[in-house]
């Protein structure tokens, strides 16, 4: 196949990708919509995380607390002048908050970035690893813009946010539900969008030769310094405007809305969407809200003897359930999923090619 | 005043060498392990947990006395130990870096999973052996806990530094970090003395976990944040150096109990209690930035 073929069959596949996501509210639950939306939450997220980690080689364990400074940047945002005496009197519509909260944690990322350069491999995982961990007690300790353990509640006031009651956009009525859907899903689309432009070109080439070899990236002038900080900061800002979806959509943030765990389902995402690819990240958000549900065999019904089902109910049985799968994944699909039907494709593709020879 | 602020001063640093001592072990159980595999291991704190279950379970369950519990749980979490290198780890070894770290990861979650689904999330109790005395020393108090966790501390590094440099498997194990391929060249069976590496690391673990319950108590959150200050502990030494494990865990356990101690007395008021682990991390993210080796290391040279 052509490069030009192989374009144009990822264009329609997008547009049906859009397309599906569109018209699905109408064929699923109003419950199942808004389960969706948190999908296209951790899409966005995985967007990110794969721009640093897939693209660019650099593993961040702690992606959970770029999300949590979204997250809390929306909320606070939200809340307004009543709950802190903030400089913002009366808050802030929920949708405004969000590029606030993009902007807000992309530059904390870049300031992360920095520091970041002298670290590689396992010491930047380590490191990233440590502000997750540390992330809950810094919130606790600043209480006085975050709320302490409480955390902050965003719906004191109703009118900032289509999460509570119908809203009304080009000429139809959507529920709290659906109206969370699409919010969360056109963003994850723009910002899939944005993720392939950026990619695509010089910036996302001058990334894979920093990922494939640092020593060979600087002898052909690309500057390490410059891309590794600009992925942090990008791949930060997708975290953050994830945590302020993440936070509009769970109407609440407190300290354990963004636990350690967070950060290890999105590094879990983008491995299982597979490492360096985009379309993947779609498996990889489905995988990372999913797997959790399935392990407390909620959806498991007869496959496995009632004895079993009940043992994994029990508290800790869903993550040991979601630990041991993450291993016999890497075990089984290095690649991941994403990686798998690169795979297949290429089997198909390669013996195509060979016959019309 | 000031003879009462000195002694509350010493025994915050008797207090926080204690409480550093755990943090050596453990720091020097993810450095063996990164010496010889190359791995940082993300489920060190949980295997050490499990640990620390088994010894609770066999003293509060089974009537077991402390001792032989003790024992029982180093035997168990050094056969485990080994047992997880041979099923989980060797089959990755030699993949990339991501994929080692995932699986650390997800023995990281199942196993915190199976001691809140064995036993539930639950806080439990598990006895100091050395009681609830304490001793007054030339006006410093200090508890029994403390001066028994500093003396096993202290034993276990000696039992641990005589087995590396004095026995011929601490050669082979010596070896086998230095140069893997060399070394089985001259009949070291590297896998073996691999796995043997995994195996001591979850017993400074267990010796680790059971030492820091009786202070904090018994949950499965316990040894999260030790960890972490286990981290900050082994980059601060240099996380291939041993004896900077060690100083890397008693400078952490008491420079945080300096500063517990300093807020009160006005300096550094802004350090509160919720601040001890950012200080690991900034602790963390400073050392790799001004001396990435650490104290003891040696700075890595990479080969083009």
């Amino acid at each position: 196949m052509s490069p030009r073929v192989q374009r144009i069959i990822g264009f329609v596949a997008f547009a049906g990708f859009v397309a599906f996501v569109a018209v699905l509210p109408s064929f699923v639950s109003d419950f199942k919509a808004r389960e969706y939306s948190y999908v296209a939450i951790y899409l966005i997220a995985l967007l990110g995380l794969n721009i640093l980690t897939g693209y660019t080689g650099q593993i961040s364990l702690g992606h959970g607390a770029f999300m949590a400074i979204g997250g809390y940047t929306t909320a606070i945002l939200m809340a307004g002048n009543e709950q802190f005496g903030g400089p913002i009197s009366g808050g802030m519509k929920d949708l405004w908050t969000l590029p606030i909260a993009g902007l807000v944690a992309g530059l904390a990322g870049l300031a992360f970035g920095f520091p970041a350069l002298r670290l590689s491999g396992l010491y930047l995982a380590l490191a990233t690893f440590a502000i997750a961990v540390a992330m809950p007690s810094t919130v606790k300790r600043f209480e006085e813009f975050t709320g302490g353990g409480t955390g902050i509640q965003l719906f004191g006031s109703p009118e900032l946010t289509g999460t509570i009651s119908n809203v009304d956009i080009l000429g139809r009525s959507l529920t709290p539900n659906d109206w969370m859907y699409y919010l969360a899903w056109s963003i994850a689309i723009v910002a899939f969008a944005v993720a392939w432009l950026i990619l695509r070109g010089r910036t996302g080439r001058a990334f894979r030769a920093v990922r494939d070899s640092e020593t060979a990236a600087v002898s052909s002038g690309v500057s390490l310094a410059r891309y590794k900080t600009l992925a942090f900061g990008v791949s930060a800002a997708y975290a953050g405007v994830a945590g302020g979806l993440f936070a509009i959509a769970s109407a609440f943030v407190n300290p354990d809305t963004f636990p350690i765990a967070l950060s290890i389902f999105l590094l879990v995402g983008i491995v299982v969407g597979g490492l360096g690819g985009l379309s993947g990240l779609v498996f990889g958000a489905i995988f990372v809200y999913f797997l959790p549900l399935w392990a407390q065999g909620a959806d498991l019904g007869s496959l496995l003897p009632d004895r079993i089902i009940e043992e994994t109910q029990k508290p800790g049985g869903p993550a040991i359930v979601y630990g041991i799968v993450l291993i016999l994944l890497m075990f089984v699909l290095p690649n991941g999923v994403g990686g798998l039907f690169r795979r297949i494709g290429q089997l198909i593709t390669s013996r195509r090619y060979s016959r019309s020879k | 005043m000031l003879a009462a602020a000195f002694s509350d001063f010493m025994q915050q640093v008797v207090s926080g060498l204690a409480s550093g001592g755990i943090y050596a072990l453990l720091a020097l159980a993810l450095v063996i392990i990164h010496r010889s595999t190359g791995v940082i291991n993300f489920a060190q704190g949980e295997m050490a947990l499990l640990s620390t279950y088994i010894a609770w379970t066999l003293t509060f369950n089974h009537g077991w006395s402390y001792w032989p519990a003790f024992v029982a749980t180093l035997a168990i979490s050094f056969a485990g130990g080994i047992g997880i290198h041979r099923v989980v780890i060797r089959p990755v070894e030699r993949g990339s870096l991501l994929r080692i770290v995932i699986v650390t990861i997800g023995l990281l979650v199942a196993i915190n999973g199976f001691v809140v689904w064995q036993w539930s999330g639950e806080p439990q109790q598990l006895q100091s052996p050395f009681g609830t005395e304490t001793y007054d020393i030339g006006g410093v108090v200090v508890s029994a806990h403390d001066i028994g966790t500093i003396a096993v501390a202290v034993g276990i590094v000696l039992l641990l530094w005589g087995l590396f440099q004095f026995t011929k498997v601490g050669l082979a194990l010596r070896a086998t970090a230095v140069n893997p391929e060399e070394a089985r060249l001259v009949g070291v069976r590297v896998t073996w003395m691999l796995a043997l590496g995994w195996g001591l690391a979850a017993l400074l673990g267990a010796v680790a976990g059971m030492l820091t319950a009786p202070t904090v108590g018994l949950d499965p959150n316990m040894m999260a944040a030790v960890l972490i200050y286990a981290f900050a502990a082994a980059v601060l030494g240099g996380v291939d150096s041993p004896i900077g494990a060690v100083v890397g865990g008693l400078l952490i356990g008491v420079l945080l109990n300096l500063l517990s101690y300093l807020s009160q007395y006005g300096a550094f008021d802004w350090f509160t209690e919720e601040l001890r682990l950012p200080m690991a991390l900034l602790v963390i993210l400073g050392v790799l930035l001004v001396r990435p080796q650490g104290i003891f290391g040696r700075p890595a040279v990479k080969r083009v």
